[in-house]
């Protein structure tokens, strides 16, 4: 048995004083943390439902092949038809939605080829590259080359 | 009258103690159940990231993608995702030339000519989803974190901009957004992952030089590729946990 002192009442002011502390600090706490606070982590539950809300821009190139199988055929076979449609034609989830709404753009034949293909020493060297002047002499890659399937028959 | 200090001592020692095992109760009552996502549970998932370097032809159009995807600033150039080039005179490793032109937002323009002895090469780089990272760790009001599946994410309305994680990345994949003023980083397109979808670098990479993985699913490509591939982390020596794997990385690449 601890020997407590027979005048406590400084000690009693000192709890209740404390006991308001405490009672303050819970509310203020219950207040300001977020409900969802420190469920799964140091962090806010919903935070990860707000990354996940941004609306998707690429719409996948599933999405694609769902309404153009005709391209998907074109580009059997060829070394061009692992790359996604999107790759080349951009962004394009608002036309996979409402094809109204958004037209895609027809990609720049002149500019859209050199994106990859132009010569650069850093590229791997099993990776067809070309020297624009020496390759084709200012002719644009689509007189000789289908974007689809660029292979020469 | 009074009371000695060891009796001090001792009632101080039990009221902190009693106090303390309160407010642990208290965090216990406060907790829910988690929200349940449609179609996806955070617990059968644990992200990562496969990078070969050996087929990087470094023509931006992952930079582009993500910037399109994630509407990151596009002026001034700041990046979720980036690409380097490398050039590496006379295997001296120690001293590589590096550059990479607004990311690679543009391509790169020429600049090395071939047969200099050097060596040459693209390294894209991205947030690492670090399973231990140093970012959330110094992150004083728990605005970033390890989700439960492996991504380091951002919270932007709990995020105070006072840009500790910034300094605490080793590799810096983080920026203050100018409009917010808050940080943002490559949050492995964390909507469309969720979604089923693929990340929009990997999209669009033309090569297959960039690849998402669940580490968690049996069978996801990425198992193959760790196995058949010699893969290395960006600064092991950090020991982050990094979980972007990186094929054909030269002892340059920092």
């Amino acid at each position: 048995m601890p020997k407590f002192p027979k005048d406590t009442e400084h000690l009693a002011r000192m709890a209740a004083l404390f006991l308001a502390g405490l009672t303050l600090f819970v509310i203020a706490r219950a207040l300001l943390v977020p409900k969802d606070f420190h469920e799964l982590g140091h962090f806010r539950t919903g935070a990860l439902a707000d990354n996940m809300a941004r609306p998707v821009a690429f719409a996948g190139r599933e999405a694609c092949a769902a309404c153009h199988p005709d391209v998907v055929d074109e580009r059997q076979g060829s070394r061009h038809a692992v790359i996604a449609c999107e790759a080349c034609h951009g962004a394009l989830a608002k036309h996979a939605e409402d094809p109204g709404s958004l037209k895609p753009a027809r990609p720049d034949p002149r500019t859209l080829c050199l994106v990859c293909h132009r010569e650069d020493v850093a590229s791997p060297k099993t990776f067809k590259q070309v020297n624009p002047q020496t390759h084709m002499g200012g002719q644009a890659c689509i007189s000789c080359h289908k974007p689809h399937h660029p292979e020469m028959t | 009258m009074g009371i000695d200090r060891r009796e001090f001592l001792t009632h101080t020692g039990k009221y902190l103690l009693l106090t303390s095992a309160a407010a642990l109760a208290w965090d216990f009552l406060k907790v829910g159940t988690p929200e349940a996502a449609p179609n996806y549970t955070l617990q059968d998932h644990w992200w990562g990231f496969a990078i070969d370097i050996e087929k990087c032809i470094g023509c931006g159009n992952c930079v582009r993608a993500c910037k399109t995807e994630n509407d990151v600033p596009l002026e001034p150039y700041y990046f979720r995702t980036w690409v380097e080039r490398y050039h590496v005179p006379n295997g001296n490793i120690e001293h590589p030339e590096v550059d990479s032109p607004n990311g690679g937002y543009g391509g790169f323009p020429a600049r090395y000519e071939p047969g200099d002895g050097s060596k040459n090469f693209f390294v894209p780089k991205l947030c690492n989803h670090c399973a231990h990272s140093p970012c959330t760790q110094v992150c004083p009001v728990g605005a970033t974190f390890d989700s439960p599946d492996g991504v380091v994410l951002v919270d932007k309305t709990y995020c105070l901009g006072c840009r500790y994680c910034v300094q605490a990345c080793p590799y810096g994949c983080r920026f203050i957004d100018p409009r917010t003023m808050t940080v943002d980083k490559c949050s492995l397109c964390y909507h469309r992952i969720t979604k089923g979808l693929t990340t929009a670098c990997c999209e669009t990479c033309p090569t297959g030089a960039r690849m998402l993985g669940d580490l968690k699913n049996p069978k996801d490509p990425i198992h193959a590729f760790l196995r058949t591939h010699k893969v290395q982390v960006l600064k092991p020596q950090m020991a982050t946990g990094a979980k972007a794997y990186y094929n054909g990385l030269d002892g340059s690449v920092r």
